[in-house]
C-alpha cells in the first residue's frame, strides 16, 4: 500500500473521529445551549437549598434562561447564597420572585424566577431579595402528622 | 514446617521483587519512548502509517459495539425508567452512562484486544526474527523507529475511536427508544442536552480515554519489546499485553471517576 | 595504556572476557582482523561465536578486555558515537532479518533514507545498483514473505551494503540453505569484500564452503580460540578439535556426552526416590 493511500484512510478516521466529538459536544451536550452567549451575575439568599446542585437551570415559565454557578454559605446569617448566570437577553424585574423547585416528585431540582411588576430591572450583581427556600419533604411529614396530632387531640 | 514458611515467604518475595523491577523496566522504556519520540513527530508519515493500523482499521469493531451497546442501554434503561414514569429520560441515562463510562471504557477495551495485542506480537515478532537487532546495526534506534510510533499512534487512535463508540452508542439508543419503542423524540434530546454537561462529562470523557489511550499503548509496546524471542514468547506478551492493559484500563478508571465526579 | 593497534588491523579483540549473568561465554579471547581480508570464526554452535560479533557491533559489552574497530575503543563510545561506527559496518543476520513490513525495495533503501537526505531518484539508481550486486533486480517490488531463504539472504546482503561498509559481519551465512544458493552466497562474499575494499567476518561451522572463500580461520571452543591458521594450515592440521570439527566426527575433544554424573549414579537415584 502507497503512502497516499494511508494519507487517505487516515484523514477518513481522523475526521469520523472529530465528527463524532462535534456531535457529542453540540448534540449531545449543552455546548450548543445556555452555556454560550453574554451572561450577567445574580445572586440570591435561602435558608435552605435543599439538593440544589452547581449547574442546576434556572427557569422562567419552564423555560431555562440561566444556570447555578456558585453555591456557598453565608457564614454571618448562616443562609445559603446562590449564584447564578443568566443570559444577558433575559431582564428581570428587581421583585422578581426566586424558589427552589423540583422537576416531577423525584426530579432534580432547579430555581425557578417568579417575574414581579416592578419596572426597575435587575443588573448584574444584584441580590435577588424575594427568595423562597426548597421544599423539605420530611418537614412536610412531620408538620401534617403534627397537625394530625394536634387535631385528633382536640 | 519453618523450611516451608521461609519457602513461601522467599516465593512471595521475588514475586514482589520481580514485579517491581519489571515495573520500574516499564517505567524506564516509557521515559525512552518519549524522549525518543522526535522522529516519529518529524518524520509524521510514520506514526500516520500505525494510525491507520491502529486506528482506521478498529472502526468497523468500535462502530458495531457502539451501535449495540447503545440499543441495549436503549432497551434496558426504557424498561427501568418506565416503572417511575420517566421514560422520557431515557437522553440522559444513554448519553451520560456512554460518554462518562461506557464510551471510554468498553472502546478501550476492545482497542486493547484488537490494537493492543496486535502491536505486541508485531514488535515481539521483529525482535524474534532479529529485525529490531539488525536496525539497531544499522545505526537506527528502534525505539525511535518502531516503537515510538506505534505509541503515539494509539495515544491519537484512543481518543477518537472513545467518541466515535459514544456517539455510535447514542444513535443506538436513539434507534431503539424513538424510532422503536416510541418516546417522545423532542424530550429524548432536549433532556439529554440539559443534563449533559460540555465540560464536565464529555471533555472529562475524552481525558479519560487519553489516559487510556496512554496505557494501552505503553503496555502494548512495552510487552512486544520485552518479549521472549520465541514463538511461546511471542504469544505470552500478546496475552499480557490483554490482560494487564485491561485491568489496568479498570483500575484507572476508578481513580479517574473518584478524582472527576466527586460530589458534583 | 596498552599500545596502539597497527593501522593495518581493522578489528582487534585483546584479551576479552564476557559472561550472560554468571555463565562465562568468552575467557581471555584474543583475536585480530587485518584490514582487506575474509576471516572467520568457527566451532560448534553456542561456542561465543555470535557474541564475538554482537561485542564488535558494540551491542555488548565485555566485562573486561579491549575490543577495538578502525582504532576505535567500541566500550568506550557514546551512543552517537557507537551509531557512527555502525553506519561503516554491515551485519548480515542468520536468516536476513529482512523488516517484513516493507517491499524489498523498502528494505535495501532504509539506511539511505534513514542516514542520508539523497533525493529520490538518486536513491532508486543506489538501490538497483545493490540489488544487481546480488542479482535480484527482479524482485524489487515484492515483500520478504514471497521470497526463498537463499533470496531472503541475498537481499539481507545487498542491505547490508547499502552504504559501502568498510566491514562486513555474517552470522552463519550458510545456515539452511541449498547448494547452489550456498556458492552463491559464498562467492558475493568474498567478490562483495573485494569490490568494496572491505573486511569481512564469518561466524559459521559450515567448514567446506567457508575454507573456499577465508583468508584466515579462528577456531572457538568454549570461549577460547583453540586453533588459527589460513585455510590450508586449517585443512592440514592434525591438533585434535580442528581435526572433529573438519572431518565432522562424532566424539572426540568436544564429547558426545553432555557433562553430567555418572551413568550409574543416575540411574541408582531415580530407582532410590521411585
Amino acid at each position: 500500500m502507497n503512502r497516499l493511500k494511508f494519507d487517505l484512510w487516515v484523514g477518513f478516521f481522523v475526521a469520523i473521529g472529530f465528527a463524532s466529538l462535534l456531535f457529542l459536544a453540540l448534540k449531545v451536550g449543552n455546548l450548543s445551549g445556555a452555556s454560550v452567549g453574554e451572561t450577567y451575575r445574580l445572586d440570591a439568599k435561602f435558608d435552605n437549598i435543599g439538593s440544589l446542585k452547581i449547574r442546576a437551570p434556572v427557569k422562567t415559565a419552564g423555560v431555562v434562561v440561566g444556570r447555578v454557578s456558585d453555591i456557598r454559605l453565608d457564614a454571618a446569617n448562616y443562609v445559603a447564597i446562590v449564584s447564578m448566570q443568566v443570559g444577558k437577553q433575559y431582564e428581570f424585574p428587581s421583585d422578581t420572585f426566586a424558589t427552589i423547585m423540583t422537576s416531577g416528585l423525584l426530579g432534580e431540582q432547579y430555581v425557578g424566577f417568579e417575574v414581579g411588576g416592578d419596572t426597575e430591572v435587575l443588573k448584574d450583581g444584584d441580590v435577588i431579595k424575594k427568595t423562597q427556600s426548597a421544599v423539605v419533604i420530611e418537614k412536610l411529614i412531620s408538620q401534617f402528622m403534627f397537625n394530625k396530632a394536634a387535631d385528633s387531640g382536640n | 514446617m519453618l523450611e516451608r514458611t521461609q519457602t513461601a515467604l522467599r516465593w512471595l518475595g521475588k514475586g514482589v521483587n520481580d514485579r517491581i523491577w519489571r515495573l520500574g523496566f516499564a517505567s524506564r522504556f516509557f521515559l525512552m519512548t518519549v524522549l525518543h519520540s522526535g522522529t516519529a513527530l518529524r518524520r509524521f508519515f510514520l506514526t500516520v502509517r500505525e494510525i491507520y493500523f491502529t486506528g482506521t482499521l478498529s472502526l468497523v469493531i468500535i462502530m458495531v459495539s457502539g451501535l449495540f451497546v447503545g440499543m441495549v442501554l436503549g432497551l434496558q434503561g426504557y424498561d427501568t425508567l418506565q416503572r417511575y414514569g420517566s421514560s422520557e429520560a431515557l437522553g440522559v441515562l444513554v448519553a451520560l452512562s456512554l460518554v462518562r463510562e461506557l464510551g471510554p471504557v468498553v472502546a478501550a477495551l476492545l482497542f486493547a484486544s484488537r490494537a493492543g495485542s496486535a502491536i505486541t506480537a508485531e514488535i515481539g515478532l521483529m525482535k524474534a526474527t532479529e529485525q529490531l537487532s539488525a536496525m539497531e546495526m544499522m545505526a537506527v534506534n528502534p525505539i525511535a523507529r518502531v516503537v515510538a510510533p506505534r505509541f503515539w499512534a494509539g495515544v491519537i487512535s484512543m481518543p477518537l475511536l472513545a467518541a466515535l463508540f459514544s456517539a455510535m452508542g447514542v444513535f443506538g439508543g436513539y434507534l431503539v427508544g424513538v424510532k422503536l419503542i416510541g418516546v417522545d423524540e423532542g424530550s429524548f434530546w432536549s433532556q439529554m442536552q440539559a443534563a449533559v454537561d460540555f465540560r464536565e462529562d464529555i471533555v472529562n470523557g475524552v481525558i479519560k480515554s487519553f489516559v487510556f489511550g496512554v496505557i494501552v499503548s505503553w503496555i502494548a509496546v512495552f510487552e512486544g519489546y520485552d518479549a521472549e524471542p520465541t514463538a511461546e514468547g511471542v504469544s505470552g506478551a500478546t496475552t499480557r499485553t490483554v490482560v494487564t492493559s485491561s485491568l489496568a484500563i479498570l483500575a484507572a478508571d476508578f481513580i479517574l471517576t473518584a478524582l472527576m465526579f466527586r460530589g458534583a | 595504556m596498552p599500545q596502539l593497534s597497527p593501522p593495518e588491523l581493522l578489528v582487534e579483540l585483546t584479551d576479552v572476557n564476557f559472561a550472560y549473568d554468571r555463565r562465562p561465554i568468552l575467557t581471555g579471547f584474543s583475536m585480530r582482523i587485518p584490514r582487506g581480508k575474509v576471516v572467520a570464526i568457527m566451532g560448534i554452535s553456542g561456542g561465543g561465536k555470535t557474541t564475538t560479533l554482537r561485542l564488535i557491533g558494540g551491542q555488548l559489552k565485555a566485562s573486561s578486555g579491549r575490543v577495538r574497530v578502525n582504532g576505535l575503543d567500541v566500550a568506550s563510545l557514546d551512543s552517537d558515537e557507537l551509531y557512527g561506527l555502525r553506519r561503516r559496518m554491515g551485519m548480515l543476520f542468520q536468516f536476513g532479518a529482512l523488516f517484513t513490513d516493507m517491499s524489498v525495495y523498502e528494505n535495501v533503501a532504509f539506511q539511505m533514507r534513514e542516514h542520508t537526505e539523497l533525493p529520490d531518484d538518486m536513491i532508486h539508481d543506489l538501490v538497483m545498483m545493490k540489488l544487481e550486486a546480488v542479482g535480484l533486480r527482479g524482485v524489487a517490488d515484492l515483500m520478504p514473505s514471497e521470497l526463498s531463504g537463499g533470496m531472503a539472504r541475498r537481499v539481507a546482503l545487498a542491505r547490508a551494503i547499502a552504504l559501502d561498509p568498510m566491514l562486513m559481519m555474517y552470522d552463519e551465512p550458510f545456515a539452511g540453505l541449498d547448494p547452489i544458493s550456498l556458492s552463491i552466497i559464498g562467492d558475493l562474499i568474498r567478490n562483495l569484500n573485494d569490490a568494496l575494499g572491505a573486511s569481512s567476518i564469518i561466524v559459521t561451522h559450515d567448514v567446506q564452503e567457508s575454507l573456499k572463500i577465508v583468508d584466515y580461520v579462528y577456531f572457538v571452543s568454549e570461549g577460547k580460540i583453540v586453533a588459527e591458521g589460513t585455510a590450508d594450515d586449517i585443512r592440514n592440521s592434525d591438533a585434535p578439535y580442528v581435526h572433529q570439527f573438519v572431518w565432522g566426527e562424532a566424539d572426540g575433544p568436544v564429547a558426545f556426552h553432555y557433562p553430567s554424573r555418572a551413568y550409574g549414579e543416575d540411574i541408582h537415584a531415580v530407582a532410590g526416590h521411585a
